[in-house]
């Protein structure tokens, strides 16, 4: 905020320029003498110490606060005059903020009171206490002035927004109009509390604030937790993935990245915001069970026996068995167990074939074998992207569900495809690991280290394993 | 209410004979329940009997605002069941002044009778579908709003909302409140220290935390729901339950977050075994063992919670290791080695970026209890899985009872130095619960 652009102060200082006209105005034309003074101050108090704990409580990420009921109050209890005046009070809001958005907010406050408290009036409200004989048709110029109320507030801010360059005009395909509408909606049903606190007003007064506020404030405090906990859950879920992958460096980050690409694909199928986040896990967690699979066979250079690919194929149901009791993941599960099936029906643990494999396993399949081809290999180096898809076409239909491959050929053409930096095992690194490794069962020390196997042209190992190369070790 | 203490009363081993469900209940829950019932049957009696149901149409309203609450019931973190909705629109009717100035003549015992018959129905499809509720909760929630109702209406005919002294009502309104939810709170924790098999002092702590945000929600809507049908009538009764509805449904994705989080770890921690780092269930005993002391030890509920998941991840270093420790058993490696495996653990706990308490339990796991440098001893958690780790590395795939006395014979010898007496004693007392099953199925 420190180099503003001249834009925003100019509109700033506008917006100001507008509040200090209408409080001005109102206060030398309006009828001011009805107000009541003494809840005119409290109202204000009321919605400073409102505004600071909400902001105390979400850490002013988001723009809406339940201040917007005390103001919506004051439109009832003290018209619009009155509540254009303790719209000020935001400016003193306790808060580390800057002198500029303080009066921003002030200023945005003041115009929003005072327009929605003329709405307020013109459709017939009136100023004071609502009586119980006004019930329940007050509820028609009280809803017309929170929808006012909310439009000035949402126009002053786009035009802030706008005028610090923070606003781009995005194409509407892209547009998430969900969490807006969400927004939009909270702080609609936070201003209409404002009639009700002006109802209850009349018999315990200020206390009313409290009462109505206060079941909000523990909902905010418990689904900030929910939000705590809910990233708390997902970098454990992450780094205990990766420190899985800990055994092979050339496999670092493919969870990670798996994780991306079947993201990707389930965004551009049109799936659910739930449904790309379990493709997700399912990408994430698909190769947990190849922690069951030795090290040995996992790095093996050349050709490898029956036995040992037996043991790579136990990988996906490993995998299965270890995240099975998650409850949360359940279409990610199938996801996990398959993605290892081809669309022919040669793949394993089932030999599922065509649309009998599930959705989400032929989904993470596309995802996971993209990855592999585009990143470092120890027997081989990555392919580009555009060769990576034009492998998956090429397969599309014998392995792969096509219909997966062009999704995700279209988001990568989109969002584009970060290929992963070559990651070369630091020699110390390895150094450090074979000192850490008893030597008591340890095969080869130092010797084995992955740094220094360097095959050339070794069979695909693994579980990674894909296309065309895979072809001669699986043996199919 | 207090029956915490370890000793072998001939309650339990009674108890210990009786299914699964009723194992470890003490007296407390079935003295509540006991209560609720008798309350129940009483003011159902009193009022069809002799005193008959005053305003029928009210009558209704607060009967089926209960009944859907108690429908609605959410399962708050560490199992705790509540019906927000329910509790306020129950409390708010033994708190009603008036409907829109009109007196409303019901009597505590009516207040009673109808959220009772509510909450009968609220549960009857969960009980019917074979999801009973917990009985010890349900009762509370019961008894709460009976102690209200037989305190506050007895009163309403005194008070005077109009007049100088309104915010008198108002205060013992919230007195009331914070009266029943610290006395509730109490009760609660007196069920959780029977079944939990830990102390008093920690589960009042315990409960007062876990209740304190939603027992003011509660409240304050309960005084809320009551002032507004006295200003504006029986219609506004839904408006106000529309904040504690979004209180509610926060409370509930947080509870369930929260278990999910649970079991990630839990699933997670058995890579290690898939790996064949270590035996199969290692990672669960070991948290089995340690929670058991830790209560035993009197740690609260989410000192508790950080030793489970320290003690599920305790072996989580030896992932980078290239190869596993023959047999798995860290109680065998060299000191540098098992320094070395928990220094890694701590280091990928850490990573996480949430977990740093996690993360230093796992770290000085296997530093003996006296401390060596000058860090000073180790946390309790670590001590404790100390012992917990060795212990069940020791007695293996064994469940005989001579091989479980022999291991702590060998513990106890190493007490001097390594593992901490204390702890060793607590896990002793704990292996000889009869409804100790630290071995899992």
């Amino acid at each position: 905020m420190r180099a503003l652009p001249v834009a925003a102060r100019l509109y700033v200082g506008l917006v100001a320029l507008g509040a200090a006209t209408v409080i001005l105005l109102g206060v030398l034309l309006g009828p001011i003498a009805e107000v009541d003074l003494g809840t005119l101050l409290l109202l204000a108090i009321l919605f400073v110490i409102a505004e600071s704990i909400a902001t105390m409580v979400d850490s002013g990420k988001t723009g809406i606060s339940p201040a917007s009921a005390a103001s919506l109050a004051a439109v009832v209890l003290v018209g619009p005059v009155g509540a254009a005046v303790v719209g000020i009070a935001s400016g003193l809001v306790i808060r580390r903020q800057d002198l500029v958005k303080r009066l921003f907010n002030g200023a945005q406050f003041v115009v929003a009171g005072y327009a929605s408290g003329t709405v307020f009036q013109l459709l017939g409200g009136r100023m004071g206490v609502p009586e119980p004989e006004m019930f329940p048709w007050i509820i028609l110029p009280f809803t017309a002035a929170v929808l006012t109320f909310s439009l000035c507030n949402t126009l002053l801010m786009t035009g802030l927004m706008r005028s610090l360059g923070e606003l781009r005009l995005k194409r509407p395909r892209h547009m998430r109009w969900r969490p807006l509408a969400t927004l939009e909606l909270s702080s609609i049903g936070y201003a209409m509390l404002g009639l009700f606190i002006a109802a209850i007003w009349g018999a315990v007064g200020p206390f009313a604030v409290l009462l109505v506020l206060l079941p909000l404030f523990i909902a905010r405090w418990a689904f900030d937790q929910y939000v705590f906990q809910q990233r708390a859950h997902e970098a454990t879920l992450a780094t205990l993935c990766q420190a899985v992958e800990t055994k092979d460096y050339y496999t670092r980050g493919h969870c990670m990245r798996v994780a991306k690409a079947a993201a990707m694909i389930a965004e551009e199928l049109g799936m659910s915001a739930e449904r790309v986040q379990t493709m997700r896990y399912a990408g994430m967690l698909h190769d947990i069970g190849k922690l069951g699979v030795p090290t040995k066979i996992l790095q093996k250079a050349g050709k490898l026996t029956e036995e040992e690919f037996a043991a790579i194929q136990l990988h996906p149901m490993r995998g299965y068995e270890i995240v099975r009791e998650i409850g949360f993941l359940d279409e990610a599960l199938a996801g996990i167990l398959h993605h290892h099936e081809r669309m022919d029906g040669g793949g394993y643990p089932k030999g599922l074939a065509g649309e009998d494999i599930p959705e989400a396993a032929r989904l993470v399949s596309v995802a996971d074998v993209f990855d592999c081809l585009t990143s470092t290999r120890s027997y081989r180096t990555a392919w580009s992207a555009e060769d990576a898809i034009a492998e998956l076409r090429r397969c599309a239909g014998t392995q792969f569900d096509p219909r997966m491959v062009e999704a995700l050929v279209r988001a990568v053409e989109r969002e584009g495809w970060e290929v992963p930096d070559l990651v070369e095992p630091m020699k110390d690194e390895c150094e450090r690991l074979a000192a850490k490794t008893p030597p008591t069962g340890a095969e080869g020390g130092a010797g084995e280290a992955p740094g220094e196997v360097v095959p050339a042209g070794a069979a695909e190992t693994g579980a990674d394993v894909a296309v065309g190369v895979v072809e001669e070790t699986a043996g199919s | 209410m207090m029956n915490s203490a370890p000793t072998v009363s001939p309650h339990r081993s009674r108890g210990a004979r009786h299914g699964r469900q009723w194992r470890a209940v003490g007296w407390t829950r079935p003295l509540l329940i006991g209560a609720a019932l008798v309350s129940a049957a009483g003011s159902l009696l009193w009022t069809a009997a002799v005193s008959g149901f005053e305003q029928p149409r009210v009558t209704l309203a607060f009967g089926v605002l209960v009944a859907l609450g108690e429908f609605a019931r959410i399962t708050l973190p560490g199992g705790r069941e509540a019906a927000p909705i329910a509790s306020a629109s129950a409390m708010s009717y033994a708190f009603l002044f008036t409907i829109a100035g009109d007196p409303v003549p019901h009597s505590g015992v009516q207040v009673v009778a109808v959220v009772a018959v509510g909450m009968a129905l609220g549960e009857l499809p969960h009980v019917m579908v074979g999801r009973p509720p917990h009985w010890g909760d349900l009762a509370r929630r019961l008894l709460n709003v009976a102690v209200i109702a037989l305190l506050f209406r007895p009163l309403v005919a005194l008070i005077d909302l109009e007049g100088p002294l309104w915010w008198m009502a108002l205060l013992l309104m919230a007195v009331i409140v914070v009266g029943v939810w610290a006395a509730d709170s109490v009760a609660a924790a007196a069920i959780r220290a029977d079944r939990l098999r830990t102390r008093f002092g920690v589960t009042v702590r315990d409960e007062m935390r876990a209740q304190v945000a939603i027992g003011m929600a509660v409240g304050a809507s309960a005084i809320l729901m009551a002032l507004s049908v006295h200003v504006m009538g029986l219609t506004t009764l839904l408006v106000f339950t529309a904040p504690l509805l979004v209180t509610q449904v926060a409370f509930r994705r947080y509870a369930q977050i929260r278990l999910t989080y649970l079991q990630t770890v839990r699933a997670l921690s058995r890579v290690t075994e898939v790996g064949g780092y270590v035996e199969t269930g290692h990672s669960h005993r070991v948290s089995r063992l340690a929670q058991g002391i830790g209560r035993e030890l009197g740690m609260s509920e989410s000192e508790l919670l950080e030793l489970e998941y320290a003690a599920l991840m305790h072996d989580i270093g030896q992932l980078s290791l290239r190869d596993p420790i023959p047999s798995g058993a860290t109680v065998l490696a060299s000191p540098p080695e098992q320094r070395s495996i928990a220094e890694l653990g701590s280091a990928i706990v850490r990573e996480t970026g949430v977990l740093d308490g996690v993360a230093e339990l796992v770290r000085r796991q296997c530093e003996p209890y006296t401390g060596d440098g000058e860090a000073g001893p180790p946390p309790l958690g670590s001590r404790i899985i100390k012992v917990a780790n060795a212990f069940d590395d020791l007695v293996g795939g064994s469940a005989d009872r001579d091989r479980v006395e022999a291991v702590l014979q060998r513990l106890r010898m190493d007490t001097g130095h390594e593992y901490d007496p204390v702890v060793v004693e607590a896990l002793a007392t704990v292996l000889q619960r009869p409804d100790f099953h630290w071995r899992g199925d």
